[in-house]
């Protein structure tokens, strides 16, 4: 079994906001990440895929594959968007990096071809990351 | 949904390398230079790893309020610009960065509840760095 990762990134804004929550509950649980107007992140993400080497490319994926795949349905959906306002899961989750690394596990894993999805890793900023191993 | 969340700190501390169980030349072989005895000092990179499920309330693992202030009180503000020679869990450990990794590690476990430790990584410097799972194997 060989593990290859593919990175990229993308640039979003978002609020952390619960409609269930008092005004008073969603400052104190979310602090400033519950400014009304939102703020924003250069996020890295990086995708790690498993399988097998197929002994005739060499390969364990066709990384065009894997860039075009990241690129249609991760980038294209969320690169310069408002989270909250334009990527439809977080119409009723919290777009926390760990929704974000879960949300883009599910995009993914049924889209690659030939390897298996092993991790995404979310960079919110170089001192905090959230990795999903697809685990309920 | 179970996620894995990391947060890295820094801290600076010195120490010296020295153990009481050895003779001045045994010391000096396996330590080299970190046995010169006024000791010397490092910016640590500290990586802690915490994993739960994602709150649906929150969208969170844990709060990283409450993550950033359980280090900041029992981690960062004993040992960032400390010698750790001075500290009483080293008095009989030699402050190797294993044992550092260890110690925080234990730390962590015994006063932070709110989500589950999965690993403490300590850079010491850009070309070493030590992980510690407290005996578990380390998910890649």
């Amino acid at each position: 079994m060989v593990y290859l990762t593919r990175k990229a990134e993308f640039s979003a804004s978002h609020v952390y906001h619960n409609p269930e929550f008092t005004p008073e509950e969603n400052l104190r649980t979310f602090g400033k990440c519950n400014n009304p107007n939102g703020h924003g992140h250069n996020y890295t993400l990086e995708v790690t895929v498993k399988g097998e080497i197929d002994p005739r490319s060499g390969f364990v994926v066709d990384l065009k594959q894997l860039k075009e795949v990241m690129t249609r349905e991760v980038l294209d959906a969320m690169d310069h968007r408002f989270l909250n306002k334009e990527v439809p899961e977080f119409a009723t989750q919290i777009p926390t990096t760990e929704n974000i690394a879960i949300a883009i596990w599910q995009r993914l894993v049924s889209k690659l071809e030939t390897a298996q999805l092993h991790r995404v890793r979310v960079y919110e900023t170089s001192d905090l990351f959230v990795d999903f191993y697809g685990e309920a | 949904m179970k996620a894995h969340l990391t947060r890295r700190y820094m801290f600076s501390a010195s120490h010296r390398l020295h153990s009481e169980a050895m003779s001045a030349e045994e010391n000096r072989e396996t330590y080299g230079k970190c046995n010169n005895p006024y000791g010397h000092g490092h910016n640590y990179v500290l990586e802690v790893t915490v994993s739960g499920p994602v709150d649906e309330q929150t969208g969170m693992v844990c709060n990283l309020v409450d993550l950033d202030g359980f280090v900041e009180r029992e981690v960062l503000a004993r040992y960032d610009l400390q010698n750790l020679n001075t500290r009483p869990e080293f008095a009989n450990h030699v402050p190797t960065t294993e044992n550092l990794c260890v110690e925080i590690f234990q730390i962590m476990q015994q006063g932070f509840h709110l989500a589950h430790l999965e690993r403490v990584w300590i850079g010491e410097t850009m070309m070493n760095s030590f992980e510690y799972a407290g005996g578990a194997e380390l998910r890649r």
